[in-house]
C-alpha cells in the first residue's frame, strides 16, 4: 500500500467521466487508501474536454497527477487519449475506448481529426488496450453503461478488491440500471487478460 | 468516521457542525455545490439562493446581527458585487459568527477573470484562512466561526478550484448549536454606520487588526516544519500540497491564516533556512509583505494561470542539491484540434444567435452558457464584461453612437435578476430606444441548473412566487414587450426586426427551458433525407454538435440521433427541406 497510484480519466463532457471517477475514488477509499481526486466543473462540461485526476495510496498530497507519473490513463475518446498521453509514465497503462467524437473545431472544418491515433499510441507506449465500450454497453442492454465497461477494464489494473467495486457501483447507479451496469463491468473486466 | 468529500461538501459540513442557522449564496463556479449540499443534506440550516452576491451578503449581515451563525458563499468575482456590505461589515462586526467563503478560479476554468481575492481580506482589514484540502476546509470553517465571534469580525475562508472541486477524506463530527440567543438587540453605535458611529468603529477595526496580528502568531494552523534547512518554503492553500509532492524534504512554513500574516514566525523561519522561497498562486500577496519586512525571499508562482506541481518541478529543478525532487517531463507539442465547450444540441439559445448573426447586429453579451455564442460558427457576441453588463453597455453604445437600431443586449434569466434589472431601469429612465433580449431558459444553466427568482422554486425545493419578466418590464415603463418561442425562427426574426427598428425601448423574452431540463422527454428527432440533401452545409452554421459532415469526400450532412433533441431548428434553416422529423 506504500506505492501511490496515479490515474487520469479523460474524455468529452457527457460521457459519464465524473461518475466513473466518483466510483473509482470511493472504491479506493473503501479499500483503505488515502485518496484525492480533482476535476473541473462548469463551463468545461458543455461538450468540452473533461479530465479527472485520481491519486491513491498511503498518503496523498497533491490532487493533481504530475506529467510522466500517470500509472493508468483511462480515455473515453481517442483524441482525448492522445491529448493526455504525455502524462503516462513509460511503463504505464492506457485503456482507450475506440470512440471518435468530433470536436466543434472539426465539425466546422477549422481543424482535422488526427488519423491513426491507435498507431500513434501503440508505437510509443508498451501497454495500450483498446476497447469498444459503446458496443459492450449496447450488449448489456443500456447504452449509458459505457463508462462502467471502462471501469471494469480499469479494475483489473488497480489494487482494489472486486467486491468493493461491485458495492460502490450498486450504490452509485440508479436501481433500474444496476443489472446492465454489472454486465458492462464484467465484460470490460474480461477484456483485460 | 471518515468520508470522501469535495472541498465544497466539506465547507457545507463545517457550517453544519458549527451550528450555522442561515446560509445564502448566488451560484458561481467553483462555489456552487456548497449551498446545494447544505440544502440537500442539512435541514437544520435555512439555505437560500439570493438574487445576487450583494443580497446574499446582506441577508447574512441581518442574520448575524440577529445572533445566528451565518455562511455566505460566492465565487471570487461575486465578492466584487458584495464588496459594499463587506467593507462596512468590517466596521460593524458581527453578533453571530459570519464566514464569507469565496472560491477563486486561477486559470479561469469558468470565469471572466482570475483576480486574487486574498487582497480583499487585507483591503477590508479582516482575517482570512486558506485550507489546503477538504479536511482543512471543514476545520477552517469551524475555526472561522470562533474567530469571527471572538474578534467581532466577518472572516474570509478562501478556497480555489483545486480545493473546491477536489475530493479527499474528512473526519465527520457532530453538530454543536451556538449559544448566542437569536434576537435582534438594538445597538445603533455598532449597527448603524452613520459617520459619527463609523469613525468610532474604524478605531475598533484598527485595534482588532493589531490583536489579530498577535493571534496569527499563536494559532496552531500556522505550521513550521524544519526538515532539510537548505531550502525553506512559505506557502498556503493548494500550493502547499504541490510543494509537498515536488520537494518532500524541503523545510516548510505552511500558513493556514494568511491575513494578517505571522511576521515573527516568518522571521524565525527565515533565520532557520539557507534559501527562502514563497510559493503562491496568482498575486505576490505573501511575497510583497515578506519583502516589506526586509527579508530576502524569492517568489515562485505564476502571475497568470494556474499553478501546478509540474510548474514547480521545473522551477526547482536546478536549484536544489542533495534533496529529493520530482523530475518534470517535457510536454509534447502535438498540435491537436482543440475541443472547446459548445452550446448543447437543441439549446434554445442557438437560434437567437443564429438570427442576430444574420442581421449583422452588435450584440452586448453577458455571463452564462450563452456566452458561448462568441465561438465559431455563431461568433455573435461582441462584449462580455461582468454579470448584467450587457444592458448598461448597450445603452452606452446607443448614447455614444446615437443609434439603437444596430445593437441588442442579450442576457440570461438568472443574470437579468442578478444585475440586469437596474440596467433596464436606466434604459427606461434615460429614454433608450434599444432592445434587450432575455434568454429565459428557466434555470441558472451554466453553474449546473440552479433555481432563481424567475423559476418559482426555492433552493430548498419549495414553490414560491415567480418573477414575471414581462410584467416587471412593463411596470418599469417598457412599452414594447414580447414573448417568443426561440425554436420558431420566423417569429424570432420578426420580433427582433420589430424591436430594433422601433422608436421605443423593447424587451423580448425567449421562453424555452434549458435543454438539460427536458432532454429525457424528446418526442421527435431530426434526420437527414440524403436524397434531398444537396451538401450546402447551411445547417452547419448553427454550430449544433449533433450535425456534422458525412466525410471529407461527402459534403452531405448527418445528424447524431443520440445527441439530437428534436428542436427542429435545423429543419427550418434547410432550404432543400432535407431535414425531416422522426417520432421517437
Amino acid at each position: 500500500m506504500d506505492k501511490v497510484t496515479n490515474l487520469i480519466l479523460t474524455g468529452v463532457g457527457g460521457q459519464g467521466i465524473l461518475t466513473a471517477s466518483e466510483i473509482i475514488s470511493e472504491a479506493a477509499a473503501q479499500a483503505g487508501h488515502d485518496v484525492k481526486k480533482s476535476e473541473i466543473h462548469g463551463m468545461s462540461q458543455r461538450g468540452g474536454s473533461v479530465n479527472s485526476h485520481i491519486r491513491f495510496g498511503e498518503k496523498i498530497y497533491s490532487p493533481l497527477v504530475i506529467k510522466g507519473e500517470c500509472d493508468l490513463l483511462l480515455a473515453f475518446e481517442k483524441l482525448e487519449a492522445l491529448r493526455m498521453a504525455d502524462f503516462v509514465k513509460e511503463d504505464g497503462n492506457i485503456i482507450v475506448n475506440r470512440q471518435q467524437i468530433n470536436p466543434s473545431t472539426v465539425i466546422n472544418g477549422t481543424a482535422k481529426y488526427p488519423e491513426n491515433i491507435e498507431d500513434k499510441l501503440t508505437s510509443k507506449y508498451k501497454s495500450v488496450i483498446f476497447i469498444d465500450a459503446l458496443n459492450i454497453a449496447k450488449e448489456s442492454g443500456n447504452i449509458r453503461t459505457a463508462n462502467t465497461a471502462m471501469l471494469g477494464a480499469a479494475s483489473k489494473l488497480l489494487n482494489i478488491p472486486a467486491d468493493i467495486w461491485i458495492d460502490v457501483i450498486r450504490m452509485r447507479v440508479p436501481e433500474r440500471a444496476i443489472e446492465a451496469n454489472m454486465k458492462s463491468f464484467q465484460m470490460g473486466l474480461d477484456i483485460i487478460k | 468516521m471518515k468520508k470522501l468529500l469535495s472541498g465544497n461538501e466539506a465547507v457545507a459540513r463545517g457550517a453544519y457542525e458549527s451550528g450555522v442557522i442561515v446560509a445564502s449564496a448566488y451560484p458561481g463556479t467553483p462555489s456552487t455545490e456548497i449551498l446545494e449540499t447544505v440544502a440537500a443534506e442539512y435541514p437544520e440550516i435555512y439555505a437560500e439562493w439570493s438574487p445576487n452576491e450583494k443580497v446574499a451578503f446582506e441577508v447574512g449581515v441581518g442574520a448575524s446581527f440577529a445572533g445566528a451563525r451565518v455562511l455566505v458563499t460566492m465565487k471570487h468575482v461575486g465578492v466584487n458585487v458584495a464588496a459594499d456590505p463587506l467593507f462596512t461589515m468590517s466596521y460593524t462586526g458581527v453578533k453571530g459568527g459570519f464566514v464569507l467563503l469565496c472560491a477563486g478560479d486561477p486559470g479561469m476554468h469558468s470565469s471572466q477573470n482570475e483576480q486574487d481575492n486574498r487582497n480583499y481580506a487585507k483591503f477590508a482589514k479582516i482575517p482570512m484562512l486558506e485550507p489546503s484540502d477538504s479536511q482543512e476546509a471543514k476545520e477552517f470553517v469551524k475555526m472561522g466561526f470562533s474567530i469571527s465571534e471572538q474578534y467581532d469580525t466577518p472572516i474570509i475562508v478562501r478556497i480555489t478550484t483545486r480545493i473546491a472541486h477536489s475530493k479527499s477524506l474528512v473526519e465527520m463530527e457532530d453538530r454543536v448549536e451556538s449559544e448566542i440567543p437569536l434576537e435582534f438587540v438594538k445597538e445603533p453605535r455598532k449597527f448603524v454606520m452613520i459617520p459619527a458611529h463609523g469613525r468610532l468603529r474604524h478605531v475598533v477595526v484598527e485595534d482588532r487588526l493589531k490583536k489579530l496580528k498577535e493571534f496569527s502568531e499563536e494559532i496552531p494552523i500556522q505550521k513550521m516544519e524544519i526538515k532539510n534547512p537548505k531550502i525553506g518554503i512559505i506557502t498556503s492553500g493548494i500550493s502547499y500540497q504541490y510543494c509537498q509532492e515536488v520537494l518532500p524534504e524541503a523545510s516548510v512554513l505552511k500558513l493556514g491564516m494568511t491575513n494578517p500574516i505571522p511576521k515573527d514566525m516568518i522571521r524565525d523561519f527565515a533565520g532557520k533556512v539557507e534559501k527562502l522561497f514563497v510559493v503562491e498562486e496568482l498575486d505576490p500577496f505573501l511575497e510583497d509583505q515578506i519583502l516589506q519586512m526586509g527579508i530576502s525571499v524569492q517568489g515562485v508562482g505564476k502571475l497568470t494561470g494556474e499553478l501546478s506541481p509540474d510548474y514547480l518541478a521545473e522551477f526547482f529543478q536546478n536549484k536544489v542539491e542533495d534533496m529529493k525532487i520530482i523530475h518534470p517531463t517535457p510536454s509534447e507539442k502535438m498540435n491537436l484540434p482543440a475541443r472547446p465547450p459548445a452550446m448543447c444540441a437543441g439549446c434554445p439559445h442557438r437560434s437567437v444567435f443564429y438570427t442576430l448573426k444574420r442581421k449583422k447586429l452588435t450584440v452586448t453579451g453577458d455571463i452564462g452558457c450563452y456566452t458561448l455564442g462568441v465561438l465559431p460558427p455563431l461568433e455573435t457576441m461582441d462584449t462580455c464584461v461582468c454579470m448584467g453588463a450587457s444592458v448598461g453597455s448597450a445603452l452606452g453604445i446607443e448614447k455614444a453612437t446615437g443609434r439603437s437600431d444596430n445593437v441588442v443586449a442579450v442576457i440570461g434569466d438568472s443574470t437579468f435578476v442578478h444585475s440586469g434589472i437596474t440596467g433596464l431601469v436606466d434604459m427606461v429612465y434615460n429614454k433608450s430606444r434599444g432592445t434587450v433580449i432575455i434568454l429565459d431558459n428557466d434555470t441558472t444553466a451554466m453553474t449546473g441548473r440552479q433555481e432563481h427568482p424567475g423559476t418559482g422554486v426555492t433552493l430548498m425545493g419549495e414553490e414560491t412566487k415567480r418573477t414575471d419578466f414581462i410584467k416587471l418590464a412593463k411596470a418599469l415603463g417598457v412599452e414594447n414587450t414580447e414573448v417568443v418561442n426561440p425554436y420558431d425562427l420566423e417569429a424570432l426574426d420578426k420580433a427582433i426586426d420589430k424591436a430594433v427598428n422601433s422608436d421605443e425601448l423593447s424587451v423580448i423574452v425567449t421562453n424555452q427551458p434549458c435543454l438539460l431540463l427536458r432532454r429525457e422527454k424528446r418526442t421527435q428527432i431530426a434526420e437527414v433525407d440524403l436524397a434531398s440533401c444537396i451538401g450546402c452545409q447551411l445547417c452547419l452554421r448553427l454550430g449544433c454538435p449533433a450535425i456534422s459532415v458525412i466525410s471529407s469526400d461527402n459534403k452531405k450532412v448527418k445528424i447524431d440521433s443520440m445527441l439530437c433533441s428534436g428542436c427542429m431548428v435545423c429543419a427550418d434553416v434547410c432550404k432543400s427541406k432535407a431535414i425531416i422529423s422522426i417520432s421517437v
